[in-house]
């Protein structure tokens, strides 16, 4: 995926004194990355590597407690190496205080209220760019922005518990995009949420993404995965199972079965209709009755 | 349906919350029987949750009118919680209070005034029913999002009620978790009989399981039936903001929509679905000729 021109023409984060810039064009870059809790405890994360570009739309996927979201905490430094490195736009996290580190990266929770805690909406989205130490007016442009993109404009005066769950999890992003972080971490973006819900935070994603920004999403729906994100990462036990494009890892059944995972319904009844000349990475309803229809013209 | 075979009976079940401007339920009539499987589903705001509290005897404030009947018992303002339901909340942790995973689990039998002795032998049962077996030590703050999810289902197991209602249960759950949550929820179903009514919108799993699916909105059932009919609805389903509905269903759903394949052939089980359009496919290959009058006929 590539990079707009205006996200280059965005401003950097100010480095601070000694650093250096390996490489600006990649958002994050981990090495050897190895993680406990607690230093007699076992490791958590055993030495993971990826690199992610800007600009780029990333599921990582995996079984519960496999290390999915260890590792996203280590994207904004909520989280320190044991031992390894994360360079996010190129600085280390280990020598950037998380406040810092909180404008490049926005990370929404996998539970809204654990995040949600200003009375009303416009205040719990004011509060992060508040905290940037902008000027009022910047604030309110970006609430308001941040606001209209998640449809929460007409709920802006209302008290944010008062929200239903989906709601509440739009609020969520909201909150984290008032920031305009250049990377988007967001853990279960569709947990709890119906279709329409579920679809509208998608859509949202990629329009945000489709702007230069960077997105990591954590998620247990195959489905979405499929229909949306190009690149897919398999965390299992702590290591990282497959990197690749979306529909070579989604459509390994043996390989996500090692992680506890399995392809979408839809790629699951293609692989049974193989003899029929339906394709095995086929990732999606269209996709497949587009192949039946195909059947069809030529019969 | 006569009253022995009857687990739940609502009757025009009407309830508003304080201030709000509609009813979260808006006149629900349902009929559960014993050892049915029931889903429900429907979108954000539909009075999904707030029914599961009713069946429950968790009557939030605000006001309540019909009749419901649960486990026999007569449910309405201020009345005891059902005795013969369990409840398993959307959110693990409104419900998991114990410090260790076996204290937690110990929690509702010893209320109960459970021999401490069944109790020391249902803990493990319990856990390995839900894939937690050997965390009877663990803290509970320990557990992962989708541990503690199966820790509070194991909380409503033990307690060895008739009705398992649960809300979302499987939400935070992997694909494999989600598949062992329904497994279990199968087996506990044909071993003990149990009736379950369970709110989720992982459609596929559900479409598998369940005898019976309802649809809620805007406080009221618009519609239901077993799940080979019930996702026909073009209305419901197969509409770019409808409820999910498993993908086995939309392929089909679409074939029968452009008149290539019978109604009568429709369904949303995965493994029938597959056979369906093996069929399809085969038949297509014999004899284009065949196909071609079907789909004129």
């Amino acid at each position: 995926m590539r990079a707009t021109a205006s996200d280059h023409a965005r401003p950097q984060p100010a480095l601070s004194q000694g650093e250096r810039v390996l490489d600006a064009r990649a958002s994050i870059e981990v090495s050897e990355l190895v993680f406990r809790y607690t230093p007699s405890g076992s490791d958590v994360l055993r030495g993971i590597s990826l690199r992610i570009e800007a600009g780029e739309f990333v599921a990582l996927i995996g079984q519960n407690g496999a290390g999915k979201t260890t590792l996203a905490k280590h994207f904004n430094g909520l989280l320190k190496p044991t031992s390894g490195s994360i360079r996010v736009m190129g600085r280390d996290t280990r020598t950037v205080p998380v406040a810092d580190m909180a404008r490049t990266v926005g990370y929404v929770y996998q539970n809204p209220d654990h995040q949600i805690f200003a009375q009303r909406v416009r205040a719990e989205a004011a509060f992060g760019p508040r905290n940037l130490g902008l000027s009022p007016a910047e604030v309110e442009r970006r609430v308001d922005a941040a606001l209209e993109l998640v449809g929460l404009q007409e709920h802006a005066d209302d008290f944010a518990f008062s929200l239903g769950r989906g709601q509440r999890q739009k609020l969520a992003v909201a909150s984290v995009l008032a920031m305009e972080p250049r990377v988007l971490v967001i853990d279960e973006p569709t947990t709890g949420l119906d279709q329409a819900g579920a679809r509208g935070i998608l859509e949202l994603l990629s329009r945000w993404n489709a702007e230069g920004r960077t997105i990591i999403a954590i998620t247990h729906d195959m489905a979405l995965v499929a229909e949306r994100i190009p690149r897919t990462i398999v965390v299992s036990d702590g290591l990282i199972l497959a990197d690749g494009a979306t529909r070579v890892v989604l459509s390994d059944a043996p390989l996500l079965r090692q992680a506890f995972l399995r392809p979408p319904q839809v790629t699951r009844v293609a692989q049974q209709l193989s003899e029929f000349g339906i394709r095995p990475d086929t990732l999606t309803v269209t996709e497949l009755l587009a192949q039946i229809r195909e059947q069809e013209a030529i019969a | 349906m006569d009253d022995e075979a009857v687990a739940i009976r609502v009757r025009d079940l009407r309830f508003r919350y304080p201030g709000a401007a509609r009813d979260a339920l808006a006149g629900v009539n349902l009929d559960v029987h014993r050892g049915e499987f029931l889903g429900i589903t429907g979108p954000s705001g539909a009075g999904k949750s707030t029914l599961c509290l009713c069946l429950k005897g968790l009557i939030p404030a605000g006001e309540f009118s019909g009749s419901v009947s649960v486990a026999g018992q007569t449910v309405a303002p201020g009345s005891a919680y059902v005795d013969g339901s369990a409840l398993v909340f959307q959110n693990p942790e409104t419900q998991i209070i114990g410090l260790t995973v076996a204290e937690d689990l110990a929690f509702g039998p010893e209320n109960l005034r459970r021999e401490p002795a069944w109790i020391r032998g249902a803990i493990p049962t319990h856990l390995d029913l839900v894939r937690l077996g050997g965390y009877q030590d663990t803290d509970t703050y320990r557990l992962s999002g989708g541990q503690k999810q199966r820790l509070a289902i194991a909380d409503a197991l033990i307690l060895e009620p008739a009705i398992l209602i649960l809300d979302e249960p499987t939400s935070e759950l992997d694909p494999i978790g989600k598949d062992e949550v329904f497994d279990v929820l199968e087996r506990l179903r044909h071993e003990r009989q149990i009736t379950v009514i369970m709110v989720e919108h992982a459609a596929e799993q559900l479409a598998e399981m369940a005898d019976r699916i309802i649809v809620m909105q805007d406080g009221m059932v618009v519609d239901q039936g077993p799940p080979d009919q019930l996702y026909l609805n073009p209305v419901l389903f197969h509409r770019p903001d409808a409820e999910r509905a498993p993908q086995i269903s939309e392929v089909l759903f679409q074939l029968v929509q452009a008149g290539l394949l019978p109604a009568e052939e429709f369904t949303a089980r995965e493994q029938q679905g597959i056979e369906r359009l093996r069929a399809f496919l085969a038949e297509r290959q014999r004899s284009p000729l065949v196909l071609w009058e079907r789909g004129r006929g």
